[in-house]
Order: C-alpha cells, then structure tokens, then sequence
C-alpha cells in the first residue's frame, strides 16, 4: 500500500508578479515526493522549499481540497486541471506522473479571466455572468411546499447534472476560444429545466449571454473540449438548450 | 430579436443557417457530378448542366454566392473575436484528447478550401459564364434540337491532368473533414440537439463527410483512369 | 446569571419562539434602506442571511476571504439537510427532531435554540426547491429521503453527493440577484481582521484586502459574524486549507465570549492519512454508513497481515470479520451518531486491529449492500463518492472496501449567543458553525446545513431586526474616528509583528506542529495530563513562533504567507483556550472524551451534576487567565438521561 517516491521532478512554474507586471517560466527541482501525495500537496513542498531559501512561494489558488469549490485553477501540461480526467488540480495525484518528469504549470489563459499574480487569475467574469440573470427571483419565506409541485425525476436529475458546476473556468481556459458557453449553459439548463426557474427563462437566457459577450469571452464552435475538461463532466447537451432557450427568447422580442 | 446577429449566439445562428444552405448546395451538385459516372459520352452530365440553367435556379445563383460570403465574412468575424478572446497563449497545449483536429480547425480548413473554390471557379465557372477557362475555350453541342454548353471536355481535360486530379481529391477531403465537425455542429448551434440526437446527429455527420468526400474524390480518380 | 442573559423568551416550548417573534421590534420599510449590515463569510449561514437581509430592505456588505461567495466550505458538505417534514410517514416531527438533536448533542445544548431549528428546518426545505435547488426526486416527482446516523426516521434531503454545494449555490443565487440590485456590496479575497466596536457596540471591521494588501476600514450599525469553524486549529482537517477563526477570535478578544471551545467533532468516515506530505484530509459522506458495513478483521494476525500487505480484505471470509458496530450498538448499527462511530474505530485500532499500513484505519464495505440491491443501485446513490474514493487513493471501492479513519471535522464550540444570536457585545451576532448554540457537544449528520440555513433565512432576518429597530435614529457610521484608527492600527502593528519576526520557519511548519500536539493531546481521547501537556507544549511552540517565523514577500501586496501567519497566530491562542476549557470539563459528552470519565463499556460518561452547564469564557488581556461563566443548562421538555444507541 505504501506509495512509491519520485526522487526527481522539474517544474516550469508560471511567475508573475502582479497583474501589471510581465511574467516569465521559473523552472525548480523538488525531490521525493510520494506519489500519494495530491499535485497541490507537492506545490506546497516546494513552497516551502522556496521559504526556506528566502523566496517568494509560488502563488497558487486553493481551498477546499477535495474537489468541490472550484478555487483550484492549474493548467499543467497543457491541460485544464492536468493530465487525469473529470478532477479538479487538486484531485490531481502524483501517481500520474513519472519519475524524471518535467511539469508546465501556468495559469488560466483567458482575456475574461487576468493574471492576478502567478498562477491564481481573476474569475470575477464569472460572478458578473450569475449576477446578470443566475437565480430565481424569490424572496425568502411565503414559498408554497417543498412537494407542491411534484418535478419529473428526469427532469430534476438532468437539472442536477448541470447544477453540478463549480464554476472553477477550466471550460474557457480549455476552449480554443475562451468560450464561457458550458458555464452559461449549466445554470440556464438547471434553471430552465425546473419549474421554479421556467418562469423566467427567457430574460435570464438573454441577460447570461448578452453579459458574457460584453466581458469578452469567445463564442462556442461545438469542439466539446470544454466537457472533455470539465471536472463534473458537465455535457454540451445543455449548450444546446442554451442556444435553444436563446433563440427562442429572441424570436419573442 | 434586437441584437440577435450581432450576439454570439446569433453569429452561430448564421454560420449554422448559411452552412445548412451550402449543404443542400453540395448535395444538387454532387448529384450533377455524379453523373460523370454513369454515362462516359458526357450526354447526362452535360444535360445536366444544362437543367441547371433553369430560372429558378438562375435567381438561386446569386443567393448561393450570397451564402458563401456570408459563411465566410461570418467565419471570419467569429474567428477574429475568438483570437482576440485569448490574449496570451499557453505555452504548453495539449487537446489530442478532448476533441478532433478538424473541431478546432474549422477556420484553416475553410480556408484552404475557398483557395480550392476559386482553383474550382476557374476551371470551370470561368469557362462556362466567361467563355474561356483554364481548359480552353467552351463550345457547344446540340442533344435532341436543344443546344447546350459542352461542359464535358472541360471535365476531362482538367482530371486528366495529375495535378487537378489530385488537387480535387485534395479538395474532396478537406470537405469532408469541413462537414465531419460542420454537419453535428449546425444543429448544434440552433439547439436541435441533445446527448441521444447528439450521437445520431455525429454519426449522420461522419456518414455524410465520407459520402461527399468519397463523392468529390472518386470522379476525378475515376476520370484519370478511364479518360 | 449576571454577566450571561440567553434571553429565552417565556411560555411552552413550542410556543417560545412565535411569541417571540410577536414581541421583538420590527424596522419600518423606510428605516431599513437607512441601515448598515456587515456580514462576514458566505457560506449557508452568511449568504442566506445576506440574501434575506437584502431582501428585507438592509444595506449589506459581505466578505469572504474566497475569490467569490459560492467557494465558501459550506458546499463540501456532501450527504444531506434534516428537516422535520414526516414526507416517509415514519413518525417524525418537529418534537422528534428536537429530541434527536438534543440528545445526538449529549445534552449540552439549549432547548429553545434546538426547538426553534426544528420548527424552521421544514421552510428551509421549501425555501431551497423554490431557488431551484434540484433536491433528489422519486419517480413521482416528489422529494426524496434518506437516513442519518443518530435518527430513528428519514428526515434527510439531499442533492446526489453535493447537498451541501447546492444549497450554498441557491443561497449565493439569492446574493446574486440582491447584488445586481445594489442591496449587497460583495468584497471577495478580503479577509477581516478585526471587529471594531464603538461605545461597547460593533460599529463595523476592519479588512484586508488579499490582492492588494491594504487594511480598510468598514462602518454598519451590526456586525454578523458567519465564519464557520475553526477545525483548522488541528491543521489535518476536513476543513478548507483557509478557514480560520480569525474573525471570531478577534470579536473574541474585542469582548464577545466564547462557548464550550473544547467541542469538536470528530468525523469517523475520512479517508486515512497516507503520509506527512498530507495536507488536508477529505471527508467520505456519513451517508455511506447507510449501506456500508463497518468492520476490522476479528483476528488479530489477520489484521497485522493486512499492516504488513500479505493479505487483503477480500481473503478474510465473513465469519472472521468483526461488524463492532452492529455487534455494539445493535439497535442503530452502522448508524450510530458520528461520535460514538469515531471512539469505536479508534478503540479497534488501537487495540491493534487497524487495517492499514499505519494501523489506523478500518473497513467500509459495500460488497454486501452491491450483493443485495446491485451494482447501479449503489452507483446512483454513491457513484460520485466512490469516484472521489478512487481518485484520491486509487483503489476501486466497488471490488474493496473503503479505508476509513477519524478525523477533525466541525467544532461545536464558538461564539456565545443568546436566544437572538447575538454576542455578549451589542450587535454583534454569531451564526452557523461560528456560534456555539445548537449542538451541544456532538452533531448530528445533516444538521449543520440546517442550522446554517435556519439562522441566516429565517432566524437572524427577525432577531437583528429587534436591534436595529432601536438603532433608527443612527447617522451612517463614520469610520473617521478614533475607535476605526485605533483598529486599524491594531490590525497594522499586529501583521507587522509577524512579519517583522525574520526568522527561518514559514507558518505552515508551525501549524503543522501545532496540529501534531492538537491531535495527540486534545483530540478524539483526553486526560488532565495530556491537556496540561498539550498547554505546555502549545506555549513553547509559540513562544519560538514569535521567534523564529519566516513571512517572505511584500507586505503590501498578495502575500498568502502573511495571511497563513496571522491565521497560525490566532490559532495559538485559540488551542490553548480549547485546552484550557477541555481542561476545566472533567466529564465525557458528545465529542469531548475524557478517559477519566468512561464507563465499563468505554462509552461517554456525562456528569450531569458538575457539569451540566455552557462554558463561556471571557477574555482578560493576553497574559491573563481567561474567565469562565457558567450557563446552566435547563431542561424542561427533556428526560436527561444517558446517551445509548444500543
């Protein structure tokens, strides 16, 4: 059960300063990691290997740890959230990697989403998108019960599926084109697929996309690279029902 | 619908409209070509082309360049706003898993396909509405009192050459790679899909890709050989 | 009861909190739009409270060290929220699970607080599906339920493996839309550091800005404070690398006390510790107890074939398998509450009956609920879990059993309230994990999303307007004055200190040493000399903290390890009150386990005569004692008797 130890690695770390300043590749060495140990668990080894020689420690974006809140945000060998698929960075273990190997971590590239400082970007884009039409608009208390209106299973499990997002990016920092559409779609599918969220549908449709076109990000070409990266699996199925609610909206105005 | 074209969705709209149009294009005239292959004297190809110079046909013409313009002035805006949308690049990318080369290669393909329109266009419109294209001059022939263009030359005289012929197979590929992402993606756009059309709409779309490129590529092969 | 008023309105239990509700004071539309509310932390508790508040008409600033509200830890919480609605028929009510909490706490918890959460716990339910929280749904379109250690009945509603995550995403939809609205004003990646308190009322905090780097001041007539828990205390926990107590302990030090702080509880499905590279640890959902069997080899050479790797599970044939918790606890079985779970796996494996390398782990077995309702039964209910399972430890959990152990999970204790969720400082008020109120000394499953929601929708929205209604006639609050400077300065000096250290250690190193003494000497077993061990060392440790710690980077700019120091710091002092409290408790309840006190069978042993009261420390300077309060605990609706699951 033991884990085996990789004796060596070399990492190409993406170092900027701030979100002014021009950034370049630092490449470090780190020795004997076991390859139990998360790929966040091996940064924090060489943060402290970078402390102890007096240097600034790799600025790096992290919370919970177990997958969930999308603050992890790594593009590491080319790939949102690294080389495993369906995980977060930090659900990312070292046994994906071999001994000797050389690892390219950079941040998020995506106009919507600047560098903040090393490898931990700005996803405000993302809150301003929710913020523009993400909820039902209902005050707390004078709700009807819970089972008032029964919700076909299919319906609430396919809402769940999209509900699932943890809006972590890795579907516009992964998409050719900076495309925020899988994002977008997940909470206009969950919320259009559920009675509660029916009601305005359409506003909130137009709203989500018109806010995400004005903060610049790309528009979708159907690769479906975003659901291959997604750490929920989240499918393109509910682009199309984005484009579909759209559509519809606009064809009323 | 205020704002729609202008939206990024709407811009799918648009290339998944003008693109559906250009498929039914590709189908009347992958039908005429096949009618290469089928008759060696060039009569049902020729009265073919003929047909095509019906009325209704004459006021689809300008409608048809309309469609690519408008696929390709679309194609270029969305691909322009995608760049723009990613400032700094990554310096390491790796998308062999997570989707097709022609998926993210829609615009190169394009383009490399509208250099083979316009090889295309001289070979063959040049000829038949200038007078004179890359394989000489047009002249005409008379089937059952009606006179017509004599297009079938042309057809010959450019497959046999090597070049052409393999420019063309050239052609008929990259069409069909355009179509493998091209054909799902239309429907895709307009939101007439989900995960159960999804795989009936890729597996229609490969399908049709083959077919056309197949289509496309076999006439000129088959031209080279017998001709 | 001088000093400690909870404030328990009058008449019978069940009618407590409506005739409560009756008298309080309510602000006028017109006056709330005037009025200033700072809310600190988003996650159930926060952001709900935020929402509501907003709603209702108050002017409300939040802030969350997160880069947006919906990352705050409330949404790993995996396995479901409790609520009174009797939708199974099976005998449940607002009584049953006011009993249940009650006595799932050990009987360390108020009673009109507790009852008051099981009144509201039904609304909180209709309140979520109506933010299009997509609850899991039979095939009649209705909600489903399912079980939870510590209850007789299924009250449990859940969102696959991700309750926790979409009720927080309903609460931050609600923010959302009262964002847009201009309502609420959300600072994100601001950590607040300090509370400052104007003529012995909270007038407002003071944050930092983590991009930046400045220190700001902010005004508002009430301060909430829904900064979760401080877990992190043990550095390995199942907590969020950044939860901190740092909000709650400086309200702390300003004159809020703090209650029962010894009160942790101790998680007993996490996936064991597979070596000092070990960062955080990750928590399986109690849900799985539902269907899986917990076991350990009853062999003792079996299980040292499994420490050394010449066996595996699936070569020990059932008969050799010790089920310890159906064999002890028959009537609740694998679903005894999460205390008794914990004790019980840590008294196996240190009996040597561990089942890993490190001897501290035991079975979670599915083979037998796959046997009975199949593969995709399983899959449906658990699959993500199970795909979590495997990606962590790269085992298949379908074809072996799951390795579980302990570990650090949520702290009961925090800040003193009364009835209104107020402090012992006058608008100051504590909500959700960051209070002390509602779980005594253990909490049960799916409850802490209850109580979060409940303060924050459909508790705090009424009480603080009880305050506020006698704060109409105050201006804004100018944060001009000398109280603000002399926070901030406070706030400045203090991160300048540690900075100032230059010594050779980074923060994590004395964190983790911290941790290492928590989880030795305070953790799932405590005696009088490992706490005054623990007290000993605690001090010596910080003592070379302030000597020797490392703060590289710029002061005035993103600098994590200057936030992590100021958060070590503050944990310091924090254990040592935990030690101090654990101390002062000499009796077992709940998660607080002193060995002293246990009876023949190794179960709790409460002493209900000594110490049937609320630890309510007050604090006196930083070289001075702290001061304990006591709250008697009063039990009118209750039988106290003690806890069996048996």
């Amino acid at each position: 059960m033991a884990d085996k130890i990789l004796k060596e690695i070399t990492l190409k770390v993406w170092r900027q300063k701030d979100a002014k300043s021009k950034g370049k590749f630092e490449t470090y060495k780190i020795h004997n990691i076991s390859q139990g140990s998360s790929f966040l668990e091996m940064l924090d080894i060489l943060n402290e290997q970078l402390v102890s020689e007096g240097k600034e420690p790799v600025a790096f974006d992290h919370d919970c740890r177990e997958g969930i809140c999308g603050t992890c945000s790594l593009f590491v060998d080319g790939r949102a959230h690294g080389p495993d698929d369906d995980v977060t960075t930090c659900q990312l273990h070292m046994r994906r990697f071999d001994e000797g190997a050389t690892i390219t971590i950079e941040p998020w590239r995506c106009g919507g989403f600047p560098v903040i400082k090393d490898l931990i970007v700005n996803r405000g884009a993302y809150e301003q998108i929710l913020q523009a039409g993400g909820y039902v608009s209902v005050n707390t208390g004078g709700i009807p019960d819970g089972n008032a209106i029964p919700i076909p299973k299919p319906a609430a499990d396919e809402a769940m599926d999209a509900a699932a997002c943890i809006g972590c990016g890795a579907c516009a920092a992964t998409c050719k084109n900076s495309s925020a559409m899988l994002f977008v779609a997940a909470k206009v599918s969950q919320l259009a697929l559920l009675p509660q969220g029916k009601v305005e549908a359409a506003r909130r449709a137009k709203a989500m996309v018109a806010k995400m076109d004005e903060l610049g990000f790309g528009a979708c070409t159907n690769t479906g690279a975003c659901e291959m990266e997604c750490p929920k699996s989240i499918s393109i199925e509910h682009i199309a029902r984005l484009n579909r609610e759209f559509i519809k909206a606009k064809l009323k105005d | 619908m205020s704002n729609f074209i202008s939206s990024s969705i709407g811009k799918k709209v648009v290339m998944s409209l003008s693109g559906l149009f250009l498929v039914m294009f590709l189908c009347v005239h992958l039908g005429i070509n096949m009618l290469l292959l089928f008759d060696n004297t060039g009569k049902l190809f020729n009265l073919g082309c003929h047909f095509m110079t019906n009325p209704v046909i004459k006021v689809i013409e300008p409608i048809l360049a309309l469609g690519f313009i408008i696929h390709i002035a679309w194609a270029s805006m969305l691909t322009i706003q995608n760049r723009k949308a990613r400032p700094v690049k990554y310096a390491v990318r790796n998308q062999k898993g997570n989707c097709t080369w022609s998926s993210r290669n829609m615009y190169v393909l394009g383009a490399m396909m509208l250099v083979f329109i316009i090889i295309h266009l001289m070979n063959f419109w040049a000829a038949i509405k200038l007078g004179e294209g890359t394989a000489g001059v047009m002249e005409h022939i008379t089937y059952d009192g009606v006179t017509m263009e004599n297009v079938y030359p042309h057809v010959v005289a450019t497959f046999t050459n090597p070049i052409y012929c393999i420019l063309y197979v050239i052609g008929g590929i990259l069409l069909g790679m355009h179509l493998a992402h091209g054909f799902w993606s239309m429907f895709q756009s307009v939101g007439l899909c989900n995960n159960i059309w999804r795989k009936r709409w890729s597996c229609l779309a490969k399908l049709f890709a083959i077919v056309v490129a197949a289509g496309f590529s076999i006439i000129p092969i088959y031209m080279f050989f017998t001709c | 009861m001088a000093v400690l008023d909870a404030k328990i309105p009058e008449g019978p239990l069940k009618d407590k909190w409506s005739n409560h509700k009756a008298k309080i004071g309510v602000v006028s539309p017109a006056n709330k739009k005037k009025l200033d509310v700072i809310i600190v932390g988003t996650g159930l508790a926060g952001g709900s409270a935020a929402a509501s508040l907003a709603e209702l008409g108050y002017n409300v600033t939040t802030f969350c060290y997160q880069d947006s509200p919906r990352r705050a830890h409330s949404i790993a919480a995996q396995g479901g929220i409790n609520a009174a609605k009797n939708y199974t028929n099976d005998n449940d009510s607002v009584y049953r699970l006011f009993y249940e909490t009650i006595k799932g706490g050990d009987y360390r918890a108020r009673e009109a607080n507790v009852y008051r959460l099981a009144e509201v716990s039904g609304s909180i339910i209709d309140q979520c599906v109506a933010q299009g929280v997509p609850f899991a749904r039979d095939y009649g379109g209705l909600l489903a339920n399912r079980s939870f250690g510590g209850a007789l009945v299924s009250r449990t509603f859940y969102a696959r493996g991700q309750t926790g995550q979409q009720l927080l995403l309903g609460a931050y939809s609600a923010m959302n839309r009262q964002i847009a609205k201009g309502k609420i004003k959300s600072y994100t990646r601001h950590e607040v550091l300090d509370v400052v308190i104007v003529d012995g009322k909270a007038r407002g905090v003071i944050a930092r800005d983590l991009v930046t780097g400045k220190i700001e001041r902010f005004g508002a007539h009430a301060v909430v404070l829904a900064t979760g828990g401080y877990g992190n205390v043990f550095f390995l926990s199942t907590n969020a690398m950044g939860c901190n107590g740092s909000a709650a302990w400086q309200a702390y030090k300003r004159g809020a006390m703090f209650g029962n702080p010894c009160f942790v509880q101790i998680h007993p499905t996490c996936i064991p510790v597979h070596g000092d590279q070990q960062s955080k640890l990750t928590l399986m959902s109690e849900s799985l107890r539902n269907d899986g069997r917990v076991w350990v080899p009853k062999k003792k050479e079996d299980a040292e074939a499994l420490q050394k790797g010449t066996k595996t599970a699936n070569d020990i044939p059932d008969e050799d398998r010790d089920f310890y918790l159906e064999r002890r606890y028959p009537a609740f079985g694998n679903l005894v509450p999460r205390d008794v779970a914990s004790r019980a796996a840590k008294e196996r494996c240190d009996a040597g009956y561990g089942v890993n390398n490190t001897g501290k782990a035991v079975f979670l077995d599915f083979k037998y609920a796959i046997k009975e309702f199949g593969h995709k039964v399983i899959e449906e209910r658990y699959g993500n879990l199970f795909q979590m399972y495997q990606k962590i430890t790269d085992v298949d959990p379908y074809n072996y059993p799951m390795m579980i152990y302990p570990a650090i999970h949520y702290t009961m204790g925090g800040l003193w309230v009364d009835y209104n969720l107020m402090t012992t400082v006058p608008g100051l008020y504590a909500i959700g994990e960051c209070n002390f109120s509602d779980h005594g000394a253990n909490r049960l499953g799916a409850s802490a999303l209850m109580q979060g929601l409940a303060d924050g929708y459909f508790i705090l929205p009424y009480t603080i307007g009880d305050y506020l209604s006698k704060e109409i006639q105050t201006p804004k609050i100018d944060t001009t004055t000398k109280e603000f400077e002399e926070a901030e300065k406070h706030v400045t000096d203090r991160l300048k200190a540690l900075y100032d250290i230059k010594g050779t250690k980074s923060p994590d190193h004395f964190h983790k040493a911290l941790g290492i003494i928590m989880w030795d000497n305070i953790g799932m077993g405590r005696t009088k000399e490992s706490l005054e061990t623990a007290i000993k060392e605690i001090a010596a440790l910080k003592k070379e903290f302030y000597k020797d710690l490392r703060v590289v980077g710029d002061f005035t700019a993103m600098n994590n390890e200057l936030e992590k120091a100021a958060r070590v710091a503050d944990f310091f002092e924090l254990a040592e009150l935990m030690a101090h409290d654990a101390l002062d408790r000499n009796e077992s309840c709940g998660g607080h386990c002193r060995l002293e006190s246990v009876t023949e069978e190794g179960e709790a042993k409460r002493d209900d005569e000594n110490y049937k009261y609320v630890s309510v420390w007050e604090y006196k300077g930083d070289d001075v004692a702290p001061e304990l309060h006591k709250e008697e605990l009063v039990y009118e609706n209750i039988k106290v008797q003690q806890r069996s699951y048996k």
